[in-house]
């Protein structure tokens, strides 16, 4: 890959990317046969994606790559030819051999050390599957790459011309070879050209194995008029003498398997029913003169039209085999765009949005009526820019598949290491969220369904002795709710022991152990850094990377984390993240003379604070009362450092906002100026991250404005103050 | 900004609370007049906050501050230096801009040892201009690396 002129290097650099959806599919495959599916096309899903890449591989001489795929496959083979019933430990193994055969790609991508141990031992283990089977197949040590060179001249166009279809040789049926020979008749179908495959190579790497005479039937082809230049008329037919068994000529046509009509038997044990008066034309056997094999007429059609008049057009050799067999997949039509382009677009329409505030905060302060041109036409503006900017944050949407296919692997790996049985059901896979979030989250997501598959779900024994299936069940959800995305994982396991998690809390110094706490502060105190409640170190969780962690990560992308559980029903946790990291709804206020945004979708409700609205529960903690129910008050100016507190708050305004948790609190500001959509201008990472700032803004004026995160901000005020004031609430 | 090549280097002066500094003129991307920052909570109190330059959100130093100097009111002669430091940009909150001048490694002496001076672990060297003592800061040491000073 150094030399990035190198036309082998973008083809095996596009080999890769089709694996990975080739690994898409796999793992698609493999979990509807786990979950029962009896659809034959779903095993053949399965093989062909293993099968496309052990071919791709081949080409590319990744010996590793190939030598696992192979006997992989092999034993896929046994499933499809219903020789072999996968049960659901087999199914395991699958996917396993799945998760890893992903791993030599990856290693075989970044020329990494191929983990050839681990092959050996899945290897042994899968082909343990087989058993005492009648092994029909071939040995799979036998497998040897099929060397395609991948070479770029075409055919001869002299010799195509003898391909004219006007049959020059007239021939009976096909010579028989006598003795231990073989007929071997062979029609590809459109799909094998479709698939990048080359009737050339097939036919020649069968001549290799022996004596063979190769006939062609012209008898379909039409008249050029009538020629259709995708549909292939040629069919073929070799009649080879050879020691080879009929293992090893199928194994010839296995890249082509279900693309092309293939018959094999012994010569002289049954007419052909094709022969008759076929017009067919002798090719000199191979390997002497391999080009004079004629090529089919399913010529990709940008050849087609040049050679018209040397018909039929010569078909391309293989060198863009494996960047076409990605067309089998869908036929959605699909441009890749380099990322940085869609990060320039992106950055450009922030600007715009930008643009637009300065424009209308300079037309606004005109004084300009709202009916004017002007102000009409601003407003078709702000529609516009609205509408581009959705449109962009579109082209960088994702659906989280991916992402939960990783996840199920997480599930596999981690299930397996502390021996308990989990299921994965995941729901809204075609959820679609920001790029940048799907990879952000990956780190946080692996960590708690670790967790749920570790904590949170009881061992077997334990689960039999509740009444509940042996097998847990762990649910990763997505789903968009109020223009937010919803992530959730959820098991069906004891719940969170609280007593035990209030204990450790106070055992370890985070909470005063007289405080009474909420379940639902109880269950945050998970989140709490130095918190750890497995009794035992797993080798699985007890990395040092606790929740905590998570929920930073979440917070950093501008989400929120909330824990829901019930005692021997199972946790529930949510992510909620917003759309993107580009834009915000905001309502920009005013605090102790600084510009903030607080993001429109907390805000519930503003108020005025009249002089009997706000209690004192104590010195420094206050709650205002909203319709019977009381929430506590915090001051943003003083949270924030901007001034000292103040004794009365009469007069002030009041944003309530509702928390994750369900709870609600309220924030005392100044003024509220303005409702307007907002760019969010992150604070990198070498900032000075102070609690409950978000990220930042510029405003109409090029001022910053910083952008809050409501929730941090309370929490970051610190959990006991909360407790108090929740016991408060429930009153 | 380590080049010892003979071809010497190129210094920015600047004034911060009536002292004399200055930095290699390499790590300074540009140099811009005094605007209102946003203050940035719980900040350590040597960032002034920060601002927009160019649609990107810079943070600002005060530098008085940061070398425990007194600080200074600003007015609209302050002007901010922005340099470039691991790769990432920020503002020094300056009094005013002197002069460029060239000189080669050789005028720089090391600071003397004061090692209880906490000041002198952001001096490079010192260097004599117009017999003036003038010191050349260490950016490196000047700009905390990351978030080791989250309060």
């Amino acid at each position: 890959m150094t030399d990035h002129n190198d036309p082998m290097a973008e083809i095996k650099a596009s080999f890769f990317i089709e694996c990975e959806e080739l690994l898409e599919s796999l793992q698609d495959g493999l979990q509807e046969m786990d979950e029962g599916s009896e659809d034959p096309e779903t095993i053949n899903v399965v093989f062909r994606a293993v099968h496309s890449i052990k071919g791709g591989a081949g080409a590319f001489g990744l010996e590793e790559l190939v030598r696992f795929a192979h006997r992989y496959e092999t034993v896929l083979d046994e499933v499809r030819a219903h020789r072999l019933d996968a049960d659901s430990e087999a199914h395991k193994l699958f996917f396993a051999a799945a998760d890893h055969l992903s791993d030599l790609v990856r290693a075989s991508r970044d020329d990494l050390p191929m983990p050839v141990a681990e092959s050996d031992r899945l290897l042994t283990s899968l082909e343990a599957l087989l058993g005492d089977l009648p092994d029909e197949e071939v040995r799979p040590e036998d497998f040897e790459p099929l060397g395609v060179t991948l070479s770029l001249d075409l055919p001869d166009l002299s010799d195509m011309e003898a391909a004219d279809g006007t049959g020059e040789t007239d021939h009976d049926a096909p010579a028989e070879a006598a003795g231990d020979g073989w007929i071997i008749r062979f029609k590809p179908e459109a799909e094998l050209f479709d698939t990048g495959n080359e009737p050339q190579m097939l036919i020649r790497n069968l001549c290799a194995l022996g004596e063979a005479t190769v006939t062609c039937d012209l008898s379909d082809l039409p008249s050029l008029d009538r020629l259709a230049p995708e549909t292939p008329y040629l069919c073929w037919t070799i009649s080879l003498s050879t020691t080879s068994d009929e293992g090893e000529l199928r194994e010839v046509f296995e890249f082509v398997d279900g693309l092309c009509e293939l018959s094999i038997r012994r010569a002289g044990a049954a007419p052909l029913e094709a022969a008759g008066q076929a017009r067919t034309l002798e090719i000199a056997p191979p390997p002497a003169t391999p080009a004079a094999v004629p090529a089919p007429e399913a010529a990709p059609p940008q050849s087609a039209p040049a050679l018209t008049d040397a018909a039929p057009p010569p078909v391309e050799d293989g060198a863009d085999t494996p960047a076409r067999k990605s067309k089998e997949t869908g036929a959605k039509s699909v441009v890749r765009v380099d990322l940085e382009r869609i990060e320039r677009l992106v950055n450009l329409v922030g600007e715009l949005v930008i643009n637009q505030a300065m424009l209308s905060q300079s037309l606004g302060e005109a004084g300009l009526s709202p009916h004017s041109d002007a102000m009409n036409g601003l407003e078709e503006f702000q529609r516009l820019t609205r509408d581009i900017q959705d449109s962009v944050m579109m082209i960088r949407a994702q659906p989280v598949k991916s992402l939960f296919q990783r996840m199920s692997r997480i599930v596999r790996e981690s299930s397996a290491a502390v021996r308990k049985d989990v299921r994965l059901v995941t729901e809204g896979e075609s959820t679609e969220v920001d790029k940048t979030v799907i990879e952000r989250l990956a780190d946080p997501l692996t960590h708690m369904i670790r967790n749920s598959v570790d904590h949170g779900l009881e061992s077997p024994d334990s689960r039999r002795a509740a009444g509940k299936p042996p097998q847990g069940t762990v649910r990763l959800t997505a789903a968009h709710r109020s223009g937010r995305v919803v992530i959730e994982v959820s098991d069906d396991g004891g719940g969170i022991d609280r007593k035990k998690v209030h204990q450790v809390a106070i055992s370890k110094g985070l909470v005063p152990p007289d405080l009474p706490l909420s379940d639902n502060e109880i269950d945050n105190l998970l989140f709490l850094p130095g918190f750890s409640t497995a009794s035992q170190v797993s080798s699985l969780s007890g990395r040092g990377v606790g929740m905590d962690v998570v929920k930073t990560s979440i917070q950093s992308l501008g989400g929120r984390i909330s824990i829901q559980s019930e005692r021997g029903r199972g946790t529930t946790f949510s992510i909620s993240l917003p759309l993107t990291l580009a834009v915000l709804d905001g309502m920009v206020v005013n605090v102790a003379g600084e510009t903030l945004v607080l993001p429109l979708n907390v805000v519930v409700e503003t108020l005025s604070l009249g002089p009997d609205d706000v209690q004192m529960l104590r010195p420094g903690a206050h709650v205002v009362r909203v319709r019977g129910g009381f929430v506590p008050l915090y001051d943003l100016g003083v949270m924030l450092g901007y001034r000292p507190a103040r004794d009365t708050h009469q007069g002030a305004i009041v944003l309530l906002i509702s928390l994750d948790d369900g709870n609600r609190a309220a924030l005392v500001i100044d003024a509220i100026q303005d409702q307007r959509q907002v760019v969010i201008k992150g604070l990198d990472d070498s900032f000075y991250r102070a609690p409950g700032i978000a990220a930042a803004t510029i405003l109409g004026d090029g001022q910053i404005a910083l952008i809050l995160d409501p929730a941090d901000i309370i929490a970051a005020e610190g959990p006991l103050r909360g407790a108090e004031l929740a016991l408060t609430q429930g009153v | 900004m380590s080049d010892a090549s003979p071809r010497g280097l190129e210094l920015l002066t600047f004034r911060v609370a009536e002292q004399e500094y200055s930095l290699d003129i390499m790590s300074v991307r540009e140099i811009r007049g005094w605007t209102r920052t946003t203050p940035m909570p719980h900040a350590p109190d040597y960032m002034r906050g920060v601002i927009n330059l160019r649609g990107t959100v810079l943070p600002v130093m005060d530098l008085a501050r940061r070398l425990n100097l007194p600080s200074q009111e600003t007015n609209d002669r302050n002007v901010i230096i922005v340099v470039k430091m691991n790769g990432t940009l920020t503002g020094l909150l300056v009094d005013a801009v002197s002069d460029i001048v060239a000189m080669s490694e050789e005028d720089l002496q090391p600071p003397p040892d004061i090692a209880s001076d906490p000041q002198m672990s952001v001096v490079r060297a010192l260097t004599v201009i117009d017999d003036r003592m003038i010191r050349v800061l260490d950016l490196g040491a000047v700009v905390p690396r990351t978030t080791d000073e989250v309060a």
